[in-house]
């Protein structure tokens, strides 16, 4: 009995993927977006993002580290919030305001509610969030030398006819990271390809906010209005970036949908009847705080039981 | 509305290519036979031999322990050595009798009870039952109990389990191969005891070759067909597999014959062939040898009671030292200490792995990427299961259908936080099926 091997409860195997590729996937998918807002932008956005990142990702070592937990930077989900977070800052913010949010983001809103997997909202946009709320007048300056005037999303609401072709390739004013639908939807299909994301979100979202601007947007079915509120603002990035955000987002098949739903009613609400533009990031923000409730309501029926078991079960 | 598949399931490595093309070798024990009496779902067996008695190749050493149990025979000639407790595969230690090969292989006289044309249904399950023959898929469930559900003429199918899903096993495929006739007569003779059955062929495609073997001997045949079914893991769990050949949908609670059907394994239906045809009891079966630390991987015609190490040296021995060796397959399969461990009536395969995957992980947060959910055949949501079963909530485990998992191992398989979820759900199901016994 000496050389007794190992033994451990079944399955023997693992696939592949792990947390960190998964993280490393939407960092890549995120590059696109990402370049263009350089390019569009200019060096500032790219200190940004990087002080963002940088800040984020210390934060969490730091915090970490001070409590004695296990040191979790290597996952790369920081890595992802403080992008995301600087994709949805301005590019003209003060150098301040990255470290603030990604600060924020890390340690309010993902760690002292428990770390990753635990954070009941989005960590970047509640960072974003805290930072319109505390700062409206520096997060809401989108002019820079290229852009003198307002973001198309502003435009839009008060009446003046956007280019959509401009807001397709993102040469408009906005955050960092969203004016692009083109190159967020060229990430998006690299997460789709290796099945990161699942379109059930973000097809509900888009397609229940349409048939809201369509019912409510007061222009009716027209198609230039239409898709300037898909390809403006954080539509795009937010569908497909951060309403997919595992933590924030249900896991039961009809929960997603009812999400969907729900981030689709609620932006179209902020956009069309809000006093702001923009209504993307609280859309998100409030439908996480609703997902406990969703996923609590659409736990799926198991295979083999019948509609009436439950009833039955639920009697006796 | 039978649509060859199941939503859900993962597709694993298959390791099939190293044993695949390898015909079925017959191997002779060279050492001591060991027969646990406990081989099959059900009470044990109990032992009718004594130390020191000489018994023949088929000969009946201990007997049915009770309705839901089966009788286990000598798979050689030799004397009874001893009876004593042994280790089996899953760990346990189980009554055993052991008997010395003498090498003779002397062999009692076979014969069926009755010329088969003569059968009665009843007469083919009673020389199932007297063959112990019991489901060799895995699970054991004497088959005999099986062939006689309450109402045999509501049964309308009997599917020969031979999708054989689980990675690396070759067994069932070099049968189906070897001797497609031996199992297609088995099929006949369950079919035949249901008066209104027809039977199914369903094997998973990626096995092209036995499809169109099957298609061709089953042309002109009324009552038996084949259907593909799709290369995914777990489409040979007996739930999927109903669900995949006829739509119809059980669970946990249910037999397969609340749904009409009978579902067998390939060996199995051979061992029944044999059984009601020659009067031979279950005495040999196949089984893969291999791994990628298998330096010939092979399969097998074992007689039961061999020793695994016998036959790993029989396939050459380690290539390279293994990390793990599991007797069974990597998903379902049980890894075992050493290899001094008998085959039994279940016994299907022993696969032995350079890389011991799972040991060193270490389970991280949960990120809720539902991937869990999306591949779980049994459409739970195995994340909340385990969460439920670390915080010893029950009540919300048995709400959320916890009792269905099948625990196949889909969600440990997928999840990217390495969590092991399928272990958490197993070990409640553990506690509450003993609550139930209660």
């Amino acid at each position: 009995m000496s050389d007794l091997r190992r033994v451990s409860s079944n399955p023997h195997v693992r696939s592949k993927t792990t947390t960190s590729n998964i993280m490393m996937w939407v960092v890549i998918a995120l590059l696109p977006t990402t370049g263009f807002g350089i390019y569009n932008f200019g060096l500032n956005a790219l200190i940004i993002v990087l002080l963002s990142v940088a800040s984020a990702v210390l934060a969490e070592f730091l915090y970490e580290k001070a409590l004695k937990k296990p040191i979790t930077i290597g996952d790369f989900s920081a890595v992802v919030t403080g992008l995301l977070l600087g994709l949805n800052l301005p590019s003209t913010v003060p150098w301040w305001i990255p470290v603030l949010g990604s600060v924020f983001a890390i340690i309010m809103v993902k760690q002292i509610f428990g770390g990753l997997g635990q954070n009941f909202m989005n960590p970047a946009l509640g960072g974003r969030c805290f930072l319109v709320i505390s700062f409206p007048a520096i997060m809401t300056n989108f002019i820079t030398n290229t852009y003198t005037g307002a973001t198309p999303l502003q435009n839009l609401k008060n009446g003046v006819e956007p280019v959509v072709m401009d807001m397709i390739i993102g040469r408009t004013a906005g955050t960092i990271g969203e004016t692009s639908m083109l190159c967020i939807v060229i990430g998006a299909m690299i997460l789709f390809a290796v099945g990161v994301i699942d379109y059930v979100i973000p097809f509900t979202y888009i397609i229940t906010f349409s048939l809201f601007v369509v019912l409510f947007g007061g222009y009716g079915f027209n198609f230039a209005y239409l898709s300037a509120h898909l390809a403006g603002g954080g539509l795009m990035l937010g569908a497909f970036f951060m309403a997919t955000d595992y933590v924030t987002c249900p896991i039961t098949p009809k929960g997603k949908v009812i999400y969907g739903v729900i981030l689709g009613l609620l932006t179209g609400i902020f956009r069309i009847f809000g006093a702001n533009a923009e209504g993307v990031s609280f859309a998100i923000v409030i439908s996480n705080l609703l997902v406990p409730l969703i996923e609590k309501y659409t736990i799926p029926r198991a295979f083999g039981i019948k509609k009436t078991a439950k009833k039955e079960a639920k009697k006796a | 509305m039978a649509r060859g598949t199941f939503t859900g399931g993962i597709h694993p490595y298959e390791g099939k290519e190293l044993s695949k093309d390898k015909p079925i070798k017959s191997v002779m024990p060279k050492g001591d036979l060991v027969y646990p009496v406990s081989q099959h779902i059900g009470a044990p067996a109990k032992p009718i031999v004594q130390v020191g008695d000489h018994v023949l190749t088929g000969q009946m050493i201990a007997e049915a322990g009770g309705f839901v149990s089966a009788p286990i025979f000598a798979t050689v000639s030799g004397t009874v050595k001893a009876i004593e407790p042994r280790r089996l595969a899953t760990g346990a230690m189980c009554t055993s009798i052991i008997v010395e090969n003498d090498g003779q292989y002397e062999e009692v006289e076979f014969k069926p009870a009755k010329p088969y044309e003569e059968m009665t249904p009843q007469d083919k399950i009673e020389a199932v039952r007297a063959a112990g023959v019991v489901g060799m898929g895995g699970a054991g469930f004497p088959t005999a109990v099986k062939f006689a559900p309450k109402e045999p003429d509501k049964i309308d199918y009997v599917i020969a389990n031979c999708s054989e899903c689980e990675p690396y096993l070759t067994s069932d495929y070099r049968r189906m191969i070897e001797e497609p006739e031996l199992l297609l007569e088995g099929l006949k003779i369950a079919v035949s005891i249901f008066p209104n059955a027809r039977g199914i062929l369903a094997i998973e495609d990626n096995k092209p070759d036995a499809i169109a073997k099957f298609k061709e001997l089953t042309k002109d045949e009324d009552k038996i067909s084949v259907k593909a079914v799709r290369t995914k893991y777990p489409e040979g769990a007996e739930r999927m597999l109903i669900y995949a050949c006829t739509g119809r949908e059980i669970n946990s609670s249910m037999l397969p014959a609340d749904a009409g059907c009978i579902v067998d394994n390939v060996d199995t239906l051979c061992a029944v062939c044999r059984a009601v045809k020659e009067g031979r009891p279950l005495m040999e079966r196949i089984v893969t040898i291999t791994g990628d630390a298998v330096a010939e991987p092979q399969n097998y015609k074992v007689r039961i009671g061999t020793n695994y190490r016998e036959l790993l040296e029989d396939a050459g021995g380690f290539k390279t030292e293994p990390a793990k060796i599991i007797s069974g397959g990597p998903m379902m399969g049980f890894a075992i200490f050493d290899l001094d461990v008998p085959t039994t009536k279940t016994a299907s395969a022993l696969t032995c792995l350079t890389k011991d995957e799972v040991a060193a992980m270490e389970p991280s947060a949960c990120i809720n990427c539902a991937r869990c959910v999306e591949v779980c055949p049994e459409r739970l949501v195995p994340k909340n299961l385990a969460d439920a079963v670390e915080h010893n909530d029950e009540k919300a485990f048995l709400n959320m259908y916890g009792m269905e998992c099948c625990e196949c191992g889909c969600c440990s398989y997928i999840c990217p936080a390495r969590r092991q979820l399928t272990q958490l759900i197993k070990g409640m199901r553990k506690i509450q099926l003993g609550k139930r016994k209660k």
